[in-house]
């Protein structure tokens, strides 16, 4: 059997007296399409951020790509990529001034021809030359997702990738990136609260609640163990409470 | 595109040169910003030339050395533009919520520093030639006249400049937003201790103390020896270069403190919100 991408063994981060993550455990097949999934708070962002680099845990560990993340991140960070509405890009570059300053930084071979394969694939050639802060929150999307291609990441983790996004543009993204990861064999991990969004998308799904694991394993599988119809009706279940030993099962 | 191919993470230059020009960008794209950059320093050669001019017919200090004052405006422009040039494309990355994009990047903290001083140091040689040639052309005082002590003056006043500046950024990592004044009023705090314009001995006992922990105080000494008594003080510039030595390690430690500390604590995904 193949390693994980991603592995994550008793994952703790306590932010003074609040413990935003609370000893999980969870593994990202290579190849993969894995959703974490939770209400606000849930210790889904703080969780991608471990993984990345960004937050140091309290305890446990995290391997990517077979290395230990905080030993050997800057290994590993050549080789993933991150998307989230949560950062951004300098708003007085342009988008092509934004994606060359991001393609030297990842090393990237031939920089003007990686950005016009990016621009097409994504579809806004036609505002490469605009600066960012003038473009709206899909064209934004669609620039912050290019970034994170640049590389032609390994792993690609997305923070809400739909956030903030009309039904369409949101639509197209999801569409993007299923063909992406089909065409490429990415190992893809979402963070997201749209059920539908992940059923349409992911092959597994880690549901947290206050920074532990409470549901774990294919949206089909988990709606048949809640006895639901939808994602969307078991996240609901889990986040009220209801049905509660369905759970320990 | 293709699948994927693993990558390697390129070399430490080409990273710095990418965050290089994204601030390249930033100016060249401004005329405000280019304007901005020139136009204090030459207000401060402005307002010294006339100073000068007056205090010329009417002092006997400067009467004795007459670009000392004009010296000492373009050499404390060194130090605070040097200083801001890395505080500032610190919190342009802040203002502009990156900080979290460019740290999930291969480039690491050593090659961020190196980079925030190499645009610090552009950006201070870009505001003062103007200045200094505004200095030339109207008040007949050529910054040249300190000789080869320029060069060590310079280094001397951008180095402190750093240290100080990288100080500032942890302090901005740690309290966030809220520390931002410090880029530009901590170097104010120090302005009247480190004797621009005058000699140290000038201030009180306690005063100069505190003035001879300052890098700069030794460097002003040395242009008022080179400009006043027309000698070169080497024992002034070796002072200076090894308390900056002390400085600079001070300081970039301070910020390596500051960055670990910051992801313990989450601030670099949330800091500028």
């Amino acid at each position: 059997m193949n390693s994980p991408a991603i592995a994550v063994a008793g994952l703790v981060k306590r932010f003074d007296k609040v413990t935003a993550v609370d000893g999980i455990d969870f593994a990202v097949a290579a190849g993969g399409f894995t959703a974490l999934l939770g209400a606000n708070g849930a210790g889904k962002t703080t969780t991608i951020a471990m993984i990345l680099g960004l937050i140091v845990p309290t305890a446990g560990t995290i391997t990517v790509l077979g290395e230990d993340m905080l030993e050997h991140r800057y290994r590993v960070l050549p080789r993933i990529n991150f998307s989230s509405p949560y950062v951004d890009m300098p708003k007085r570059l342009t988008v092509r001034q934004n994606l060359v300053t991001y393609a030297h930084l990842y090393g990237v071979a031939s920089v003007a021809a990686k950005i016009e394969a990016v621009a097409q694939a994504l579809e806004f050639t036609d505002y490469l030359k605009r600066t960012y802060g003038t473009l709206s929150s899909g064209q934004r999307t669609r620039v912050a997702l290019a970034k994170a291609l640049l590389n032609d990441p390994e792993i690609l983790l997305l923070d809400e990738p739909t956030a903030s996004l009309d039904p369409d543009t949101a639509d197209w993204v999801r569409g993007y990136l299923l063909d992406y990861q089909r065409r490429t064999g990415a190992t893809i991990l979402l963070a997201s609260h749209n059920m539908s969004e992940v059923e349409r998308l992911c092959r597994e799904v880690v549901i947290l609640k206050a920074g532990k694991i409470v549901a774990q394993g294919a949206p089909g599988a988990l709606i048949d163990r809640y006895g639901r119809g939808t994602l969307e009706e078991v996240f609901l279940d889990i986040a009220r409470d209801r049905r509660a030993s369905v759970a320990a099962q | 595109m293709s699948a994927i191919r693993p990558r390697s993470a390129g070399h430490p230059l080409r990273r710095m040169w990418g965050l290089f020009l994204r601030h390249y960008y930033v100016s060249a794209g401004s005329w405000t910003r280019l304007v901005e950059m020139i136009y204090w320093p030459t207000v401060q050669v402005v307002i010294w030339g006339f100073i000068t001019e007056f205090l010329y017919t009417n002092s006997s200090f400067v009467a004795r050395a007459f670009g000392v004052l004009l010296a000492g405006a373009l050499l404390w422009d060194i130090l605070f533009r040097g200083q801001l040039g890395v505080a500032v494309s610190f919190l342009e990355e802040i203002w502009s919520r990156n900080l979290a994009q460019l740290f999930t990047s291969p480039l690491r903290p050593a090659e961020y520093i190196a980079s925030l001083m190499a645009l610090s140091l552009v950006r201070t040689l870009l505001g003062l030639a103007p200045a200094a040639a505004l200095a030339s052309a109207f008040f007949g005082f050529n910054v040249a006249e300190l000789g080869l002590s320029l060069i060590v003056f310079f280094f001397n006043l951008i180095v402190m400049g750093w240290a100080i500046a990288m100080v500032v950024c942890g302090l901005v990592l740690r309290y966030g937003l809220g520390a931002e004044n410090l880029a530009w009023a901590l170097m104010f705090a120090l302005a009247p201790i480190c004797g621009i314009y005058y000699p140290i001995s000038v201030l009180p006992e306690w005063l100069q103390a505190v003035s001879a922990g300052l890098p700069a105080s030794y460097v002003f000494e040395g242009m008022r020896a080179v400009l006043v008594d027309k000698t070169v003080r080497f024992d002034l510039m070796v002072q200076a270069a090894a308390l900056n030595l002390v400085y600079l390690v001070l300081g970039i430690g301070a910020f390596v403190a500051f960055f670990r500390n910051a992801r313990i604590r989450g601030q670099l995904v949330h800091v500028g919100e």
